[in-house]
């Protein structure tokens, strides 16, 4: 089943990579591996799950690969940033990897997700290709939103990734709509809606996990807490920072989000909870190492050390490096090449975004309104036919 | 389907000598049952009714209603006598029965019957979960919407008072009117958002608020609002099948109006004007609840030699500036009468957009007839001053055709 998973989880950007994998000694093995979570789930009114997780080599080697990817991309795009190519608000989600490749190993393309402004990785991790982000940040026609959106306004339709959201807590209450639509249709899937620890103040979420309660919707809100709210940290924005249980009548479960396994165990134990019961809570521990933004250095408000500190200690892709060197899955020099692969594959999508034209100024009125909706009468613009109605 | 809903809906039999009939002023009765065309307040908020719009707006009413009934008396179609907040009802019914994805969210608006009746019995024909009752969160269950609706849902939220919406504007504005612009056409956001709004009888300032004039900027919304129990079902009908997010404003006084609708299925367009009454001397583009206050003033003014054009522009956004145009090229002389407030207002940009585009065909000067800039008192006199009234359209008339 985790073949299975892994299998269709794969797009056809990264196959080359796999393809590479696969020619190597590094182990492509599916047998299955058990391995520990760092620390025990905590939880809030309902039984955590256990901390064995069962995962394969391919998968961890792939949870390697993906992160090592989603890094790669934000440090890039904050060299190109600072290169004046990419403008306007940048949010870079270095650190907090292991959240989205957990979740997505987790779950299938029918279950959706919602993020917030910091949805470059989410992105990728839906199926997302890295030209389509690039290009998407630097405004050009290749964008994954043409252009028109930008850094906080990625969405991909076909994989149930529903954004990329400026506006603080209000991806939420869409998240619980999506929920609704899930169980209106009697689809068997969840929605995964993701918001930081800044956003958890906000009354919308308050309100809509009250509604998603009273109608039993298949609704995860999922709190990446990385402990500051731009330059707020959270002990002084929240009287009570334990997220996960600010639920109060709804489970909660509290994460170790630098965990990738952690992660994806939680995530799966969500989705079967929220499928069957209703909403459940989970706040995953996390860190961002870059500030809130690019205008916002993020030394200011916590010190380097601290910064310096996780990065030794909790960093994601080194967790899951030690666990590949550890079983022996691949060597450090295989573990290397793979980097420097992915480096390589990133410049090559960075000059492929480039290429790409900037959007013509006929795009500024495209979609704003949809066409051809279906009344007798011309468009919004009045250019259109009348039409008759279907 | 339109025969099966309208047999349960309509009042008893009426006579087909035209809505004008009741001469007298009677006590407000809110059942379906009554005779009465008077511009009444709404059911649930208001106390008993005044006597004073009666008169003005039953024969408003009338004239009305003859335009519209004269052709189908002629053409032989079946129709059937409805209140406004019915004719909603049956558009309601009409859509939810032909698309199983269309479903209502709102406050009361399932076991009580929506505090206008508009969803009267929905609830006991399509169940829970096409009609749900809402916890009071405007801003969350109006994201809902947006969010089921990016995943192929349409829904109809209502409100249950305009004003509540303004705790959902970040929704309405940002997610409701930028998602299928900022994800570059991936998410079509096919909502209905609807509720009565406007100037009620003494229902305080916070209940008696316009919207239109707030909404109007946003891009990638369309506004609609109705003013008969006809272009109210054509409208909200058409509203629910367009793929785009469609604000439809109803009035709190226009609920309880009568009028004889066809049985047969019928849509209004959502972007055109309703040509109330063709004139020569001056085009007089109203909306909503005022129209009924200008076709009292026509009145007045056709007794005393003038011939107003009068154009209910229902369509807010955007508008019809073809029809308005063609009319505005006839008469040359324009007269705004709203119930929004002066400062941005519809009139406001309507003015703009005439200034823009019709210019060479004005010999005067564009009035501009709205609300006073103040939130309404409670006071009936002070109330009635803050809302056009009809002598003051008609003095206006005057004003521009000399």
């Amino acid at each position: 089943m985790a073949a299975a998973a892994l299998l269709r989880r794969v797009p056809a950007a990264r196959a080359p990579a796999t393809a590479l994998m696969a020619a190597r000694a590094i182990s492509g093995s599916t047998a299955p591996l058990t391995i520990e979570t760092s620390v025990p789930f905590t939880s809030h009114i309902v039984d955590p799950p256990s901390r064995d997780v069962t995962t394969t080599p391919a998968e961890i080697l792939t949870f390697f690969h993906d992160m090592s990817v989603m890094r790669r991309m934000e440090i890039a795009a904050d060299s190109l940033y600072k290169a004046k190519l990419i403008r306007g608000f940048c949010h870079l989600y270095d650190g907090q990897e292991a959240v989205a490749v957990g979740m997505e190993a987790a779950i299938t393309r029918s279950d959706s997700i919602i993020t917030a402004y910091r949805d470059h990785c989410t992105y990728l991790a839906r199926g997302g290709d890295l030209v389509s982000a690039f290009a998407e940040l630097m405004g050009r026609q290749a964008g994954c939103s043409r252009g028109k959106g930008g850094s906080m306004h990625f969405y991909k339709k076909d994989a149930n990734f529903y954004g990329g959201h400026g506006i603080v807590g209000a991806q939420v209450p869409l998240g619980c709509g999506l929920a609704f639509a899930q169980k209106y249709r009697k689809e068997e899937s969840a929605t995964f809606a993701l918001y930081g620890d800044g956003a958890a103040n906000q009354g919308q979420l308050f309100e809509a996990l009250n509604i998603s309660a009273l109608w039993k919707l298949p609704a995860i809100l999922v709190c990446e807490n990385n402990h500051y709210g731009m330059g707020t940290a959270e002990w002084r924005a929240a009287k009570s920072p334990a997220y996960y249980k600010r639920g109060d009548y709804v489970p909660g479960l509290k994460v170790d989000g630098m965990d990738v396994l952690a992660v994806k165990q939680a995530c799966k134990f969500a989705k079967e909870h929220a499928i069957a019961n209703g909403p459940i809570v989970l706040e995953m521990d996390t860190y961002r190492y870059h500030g809130h933004s690019m205008s916002d250095p993020g030394s200011t408000y916590r010190t380097r050390d601290e910064i310096s500190g996780v990065r030794q200690e909790r960093d994601p892709i080194e967790r899951v490096r030690k666990l590949i060197l550890a079983h022996d899955l691949a060597t450090p020099a295989e573990l290397k090449d793979m980097e420097k692969e992915i480096r390589k594959e990133v410049d090559d999508a960075i000059a492929k975004a480039k290429e790409s034209p900037i959007p013509d100024t006929s795009e500024l009125f495209t979609n704003v309104y949809v066409k051809g909706f279906g009344v007798e009468s011309f468009g919004a613009d009045r250019k259109e036919l009348r039409a008759t109605l279907p | 389907m339109a025969a099966a809903s309208s047999s349960s809906l309509h009042a008893t039999a009426a006579a087909l000598h035209g809505v004008g009939a009741a001469a007298s002023s009677k006590p407000r009765a809110a059942a379906p049952g009554a005779r009465s065309v008077r511009v009444a307040a709404a059911a649930r908020r208001s106390g008993s009714v005044r006597a004073r719009g009666g008169m003005v707006a039953r024969a408003a009413v009338a004239v009305t209603c003859l335009v519209f009934c004269i052709p189908f008396f002629f053409c032989g179609r079946l129709l059937h006598e409805v209140l406004l907040f019915e004719a909603l009802r049956e558009a309601l019914i009409e859509e939810m029965k032909a698309d199983p994805t269309v479903y209502v969210f709102g406050e009361d608006v399932g076991h009580y019957g929506g505090s206008y009746k508009v969803t009267k019995g929905l609830a006991e024909m399509f169940g829970d979960l096409r009609v749900l009752d809402t916890p009071i969160a405007e801003n969350s269950f109006t994201g809902m919407g947006v969010g089921a609706a990016m995943k192929g849902l349409r829904p109809i939220i209502e409100g249950m008072n305009m004003g509540f919406l303004l705790l959902a504007y970040n929704q309405i504005s940002n997610n409701c009117g930028m998602l299928h612009y900022t994800s570059g056409g991936q998410f079509k956001i096919p909502v209905v958002i609807r509720g009565p709004g406007g100037v009620g009888r003494q229902l305080g300032a916070e209940h008696s608020q316009r919207l239109e004039s707030y909404f109007q900027s946003i891009p990638g919304l369309q506004m609609v609002a109705c003013s008969t129990p006809y272009n109210a079902k054509g409208l909200m009908k058409a509203a629910i099948r367009s793929e785009n997010p469609v604000v439809l404003f109803e009035h709190v006084l226009l609920y309880n109006l009568k009028e004889k609708i066809p049985d047969e299925e019928y849509i209004c367009c959502l972007e055109d004007v309703e040509m109330v009454r063709p004139g020569e001397h001056v085009t007089i583009l109203t909306y909503s609840r005022m129209r009924y206050h200008v076709m009292q003033a026509a009145k007045t003014q056709v007794n005393k030699g003038y011939d107003p054009e009068v154009i209910d522009i229902r369509s807010l956004k955007p508008f019809d500036l073809h029809t308005i145009g063609n009319s505005i090229k006839k008469t040359n002389r324009v007269l705004i009468v709203e119930e929004c407030m002066r400062t941005g207002g519809i009139g406001a940009s309507l003015r703009a957009a005439i200034i823009d585009n019709f210019w060479d065909y004005l010999d005067a000067p564009i009035m501009c007839l709205s609300s006073q800039d103040v939130p309404t008192p409670y006071a009936a006199p002070l109330e009635d001053a803050t809302v056009v009234q009809p002598a003051q359209i008609v003095a206006a008339v005057e004003q521009i055709c000399q």
